[in-house]
């Protein structure tokens, strides 16, 4: 298990490691540690990108990195969400036949695993959870939505998530989740984190 | 109250300061000024520390007015400006040079902080809404240093920039890199404080996405269409598309003064050791 440390023009470094927990371990260890002038750490599906102020606070990270003793990282922090999830999407119907499942298949699928979350993007709070079933991958819709309702979970190719504020947007909705994902006057403010697990349950 | 109203807003003047850090993870985009070296200018003008939160005014024509005596900077229309204002007196600010011009108050604008900074994201909403005509924005106590009034007029009108290769050059076809360097590309109308989004030869990456990951400023990114899209302070945290290349922290104040029209080139640079 080790950890790929390149610099990512002069005021970053792109760390590549073997899999999504390797991700989530060597966050937790650039955010523990007080390494000077950071920025930002967002991991991903195998990397983990962090941004400094200034090109010369990049080699003290990138030595860091490429030292990090994976194993070490502490995994206790991570919380189970259930989410209590309408399965009435505008979509639903589209992602049972191209699954070529009835509806109620689709529920049971969507709802029978429980999903890591991989990272949080594209808008605060927003996650991207891994996990679904291979049977339920759908392309994007070609044309995005002008407004996806907060709390609209959705499926974009293998990945299924869940909008937490009104938006445009391109992934096939199949349902609806109350609970509040991104408040700015909460600490933290997401409700997810990444190597959170979460569980959807058909309300 | 100290403030500083907005009697006439320009297009879109907004409140910027470093930017929001350390919630990228959550998916909320950093924002901050786009030009951090005019924005560090403005506020060195009036005795702010450099990150400050400043009025980031797109393409300038603002008129201002002191609701109390304060000192003011305007960087990014013409030569640089100090002006003390005294209650009730006005400023005009005029058209900016590039996309920006910057307007620092001594003391600093004081909006409140949302998740530890003041800046507004044009991308999220996250932050303090697009100042309107009316706006009034409360300014922080001064210290009492003076304004320093011999201050060099920073940046150059050069339109090559200096990049790095990008981490994805082994995704996309091979050339790709050399055929970036070797074009002219122009601003097109649809640039924002998100993104330059650029015309010019199609790149045929060869590739039509990538596996989600960070995104950095300056990172330049080519989307299956092959027109480069330069993200700027506003990226979003994450991006699906390849990045061939990475413009030099140095150069991307000038990036983002690009305006629309704006001809641009990209060179290689150079490991300084």
């Amino acid at each position: 298990m080790g950890v790929t440390a390149g610099r990512y023009g002069d005021c970053a470094v792109r760390c590549v490691v073997d899999d999504l927990a390797s991700a989530h371990r060597l966050h937790r260890l650039l955010l523990d540690s007080s390494l000077p002038g950071v920025v930002n750490v967002v991991p991903a599906w195998r990397t983990v990108v962090v941004t400094v102020t200034e090109p010369r606070f990049v080699d003290d990270v990138r030595a860091f990195a490429s030292a990090a003793d994976l194993a070490s990282a502490a995994t206790s922090d991570s919380l189970l969400h259930v989410l209590r999830v309408v399965y009435d999407g505008p979509d639903l119907a589209e992602v049972a036949a191209l699954a070529g499942v009835a509806v109620d298949e689709v529920v049971a699928r969507h709802s029978a695993p429980d999903y890591v979350v991989a990272f949080l993007g594209f808008a605060p709070g927003f996650p991207y959870l891994a996990g679904l079933d291979a049977s339920l991958a759908t392309p994007r819709l070609a044309t995005p939505r002008q407004r996806v309702p907060a709390g609209s979970v959705g499926i974009a190719g293998s990945v299924t998530g869940i909008y937490p504020a009104d938006s445009p947007g391109g992934w096939r909705i199949i349902g609806r989740v109350d609970d509040v994902l991104f408040d700015v006057h909460r600490t933290p403010p997401a409700l997810l984190a990444p190597g959170d697990t979460v569980r959807f349950l058909p309300a | 109250m100290t403030g500083l109203r907005v009697v006439r807003a320009g297009p879109r003047t907004t409140v910027q300061d470093a930017g929001r850090h350390g919630y990228a993870h959550l998916g909320v985009p950093a924002a901050g000024v786009a030009d951090s070296a005019s924005a560090a200018t403005a506020n060195a003008a009036v005795g702010n520390l450099p990150d400050a939160a400043v009025l980031e005014s797109t393409l300038g024509g603002d008129l201002l007015e002191a609701d109390a005596d304060l000192v003011v900077a305007v960087v990014g229309a013409g030569p640089i400006r100090v002006e003390r204002l005294r209650t009730g007196e006005q400023l005009r600010v005029g058209r900016a040079d590039g996309a920006y011009l910057y307007v620092a108050v001594a003391g600093g604008i004081a909006v409140d902080p949302v998740l530890g900074s003041r800046s507004t994201d044009s991308l999220s909403g996250l932050g303090p809404p697009v100042l309107r005509t009316g706006a009034v924005v409360p300014i922080g106590p001064a210290d009492m240093s003076d304004p320093r009034d011999r201050l060099e007029e920073g940046g150059s009108d050069n339109p090559v920039m200096e990049v790095w290769p990008g981490p994805h050059l082994g995704l996309l076809r091979q050339g790709l890199y050399d055929d970036l360097l070797a074009h002219v590309w122009t601003v097109t109308p649809a640039a924002d404080r998100v993104a330059l989004r650029l015309s010019g030869p199609e790149l045929s990456p060869g590739v039509d996405g990538i596996d989600s990951e960070g995104l950095v400023p300056g990172a330049i990114q080519v989307p299956p269409d092959g027109q480069p899209v330069l993200f700027l302070a506003n990226h979003p945290p994450t991006g699906g598309y390849p990045v061939a290349a990475v413009v030099a922290h140095e150069a991307l104040p000038r990036a983002a003064q690009s305006r629309p029209g704006a001809r641009l080139r990209f060179a290689a640079a150079q490991p300084r050791d």
